[in-house]
């Protein structure tokens, strides 16, 4: 296994009632496309935070062990943690356009992770940034390079997230409702992007949404969290087609019916 | 409709003409500024001398630029020093926050609660007076502004997105300090730059006033307001010139400061 998360408790310090998470164990393979969905607050995007222990910072207590290609996640150094975080995992997150530096244009931006985690020299770097725009199929690279993150649309700095997040080559890349943001058409575009980016390259993505609908576009299994516990995990289908859980039939029964009719 | 920044235009059109009159300044006075002359004593202006003399008969043109431009200098200096070393403290202590933060931030309270003239006055009569260490006690006194201002900017902009993405990165503290958050921050460090030279010139004019800032023979504006006093009437516009280019710097660092503050 890639990712092997076991009894995974999140508390805050700062927080009344102290627990967000309460204990989750999940595991993922190389090249999986595993879904987390539940509503607002179940604690998904603490739980893929967590991977990356980005969350200690914030004064959170992680208890439980997360194994992530041979590191403990929960007790690797701050220096180990920096060199596994953009190298080893990508992450993009709901707001593509606040996710971006504003003053820095995107060309440096996809640049960094390369910056950070390789010995590449600056004419190879760019290369290979423009090779990366190309391939989230952005428009004239030259020229995109050097645009600011207002000059572009929500799903183009989407697409520029992705290339950054994606140009060390890493095995997992984390996507926190990458498409929330965004409206229909782009959403589309962009969950076919990750899944011919899954095929291409074999990264594992963890795709967090609130939509079940969305993560059966892309996902072969799911994980169904509701207040900081997984109710239910299998196969997507499976769990459309025959939820065991009462929350999960709810869930499914919250998704629209038109776009239930289009998956 | 968009209003026009007024206070913006008028801070650049006054600043500019003033920095450019003391540039020249420093270059070229029409007069020797240390020059004396009896028969000139308390003449008033005359198209020769177009300030007047003063009572050396020294003409006061020529010591009101170079006393501008002894101010100006302390003031960048000092300004300088106070950021630069705000500038690190607000940033450790805003991106790191914590007991850091907390003691840091209460001696900056106890370096703010001290009088800023009585702290100076403390310096100086312990260093010694003189330019340099007017500017070391005036930048003292300037750093905990600069580092508040700092540390509040870099909290707020520590939680954006961006700067959590680059930390995802794996980007190392000290380039996400300098490289990501600072540059966010420099639009409202831009403006309290710009009122720190307005204090500073304040500051500076007041230690020279009080005989302890700028020593003769070198001019200076304190402390021509100083002498000038005596003749208040009999030749008001001593008092008027160095008032005057006190006031001009001032009003334009100030217009400066409150233009740059209405950005966005
Ligand atoms: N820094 C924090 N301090 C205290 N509590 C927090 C903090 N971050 C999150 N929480 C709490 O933890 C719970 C889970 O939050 P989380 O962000 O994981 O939800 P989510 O499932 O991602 O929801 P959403 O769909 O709204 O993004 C929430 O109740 C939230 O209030
Ligand atoms: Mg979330």
């Amino acid at each position: 296994m890639m990712l092997e998360v076991k009894d995974l408790v999140i508390r805050f310090h700062d927080r009344i009632g102290g627990e967000a998470v309460h204990g989750v164990s999940f595991s993922m393979a190389a090249g999986e496309r595993l879904g987390i969905v539940g509503e607002s607050g179940a604690g998904k995007t603490l739980t893929a935070l967590a991977i990356t222990r980005l969350l200690r910072e914030d004064n959170a207590e992680l208890l439980g062990s997360i194994r992530f290609m041979g590191h403990d996640m929960l007790n690797t150094s701050g220096k180990e943690m920096r060199k596994i975080r953009g190298k080893e995992i990508g992450f993009i997150f709901q707001d593509p356009v606040a996710s971006l530096n504003p003053l820095m244009p995107v060309g440096p931006q996809i640049e960094e992770p390369l910056l950070l985690h390789t010995d590449l020299s600056k004419a190879e770097r760019e290369e290979r940034v423009l090779q990366a725009i190309r391939d989230v199929d952005l428009p004239e690279p030259e020229v995109t390079i050097r645009k600011y993150p207002h000059q572009l649309s929500g799903g183009q700095c989407q697409r520029v997230m992705i290339a950054s997040a994606l140009i060390c080559h890493p095995s997992l890349l984390i996507a926190d409702e990458p498409t929330t943001a965004l409206d229909v058409t782009v959403q589309t575009q962009i969950l076919k992007l990750l899944k011919r980016k899954n095929e291409e390259e074999n990264v594992g993505i963890l795709y967090i949404s609130h939509d079940l609908s969305l993560v059966r576009r892309l996902c072969t299994r799911v994980i169904v969290m509701y207040n900081g516990n997984i109710v239910e995990t299998g196969d997507v289908e499976q769990i459309f087609t025959h939820p065991k859980e009462e929350y999960t039939q709810r869930l499914i029964a919250a998704i629209p019916t038109r776009s239930k009719r289009y998956v | 409709m968009k209003k026009r920044n007024y206070n913006l235009i008028f801070g650049i059109i006054i600043t500019t003409f003033v920095v450019i009159l003391l540039t020249i300044g420093i270059f070229w006075t029409p007069y020797d500024p240390d020059m004396m002359n009896v028969k000139l004593r308390l003449t008033g202006p005359s198209p020769e001398h177009i300030l007047g003399c003063d009572n050396f008969g020294r003409d006061i043109f020529s010591r009101v630029l170079k006393g501008g431009v002894s101010t100006l200098w302390i003031s960048v200096f000092t300004v300088l020093f106070g950021l630069v070393c705000g500038v690190i403290v607000g940033a450790f202590t805003g991106y790191y926050g914590g007991v850091l933060d907390e003691v840091v931030m209460r001696l900056n309270d106890v370096l703010n609660s001290f009088p800023s003239i009585l702290f100076s006055l403390v310096i100086v009569s312990l260093l010694g007076p003189g330019k340099k260490n007017v500017v070391i006690a005036l930048g003292l006194l300037f750093i905990p502004s600069f580092a508040r201002i700092t540390r509040s900017e870099f909290s707020r902009i520590k939680n954006m997105d961006y700067v959590k993405c680059a930390k995802l990165e794996g980007v190392p503290p000290l380039r996400i300090m300098f490289v990501h958050i600072l540059p966010n921050a420099v639009n409202t460090l831009l403006s309290t730059t710009a009122i720190g030279f307005n204090n500073a010139v304040l500051a500076e004019a007041s230690l020279s006033f009080l005989g302890i800032g700028v020593q003769p023979p070198d001019p200076s504006l304190g402390r021509m307001l100083a002498e000038s006093q005596t003749y208040l009437f009999s030749a008001p516009w001593y008092t008027l010139s160095a008032g005057g280019m006190i006031i001009l710097l001032v009003l334009g660092f100030g217009l400066l400061s409150d233009g740059l503050g209405d950005i966005e």
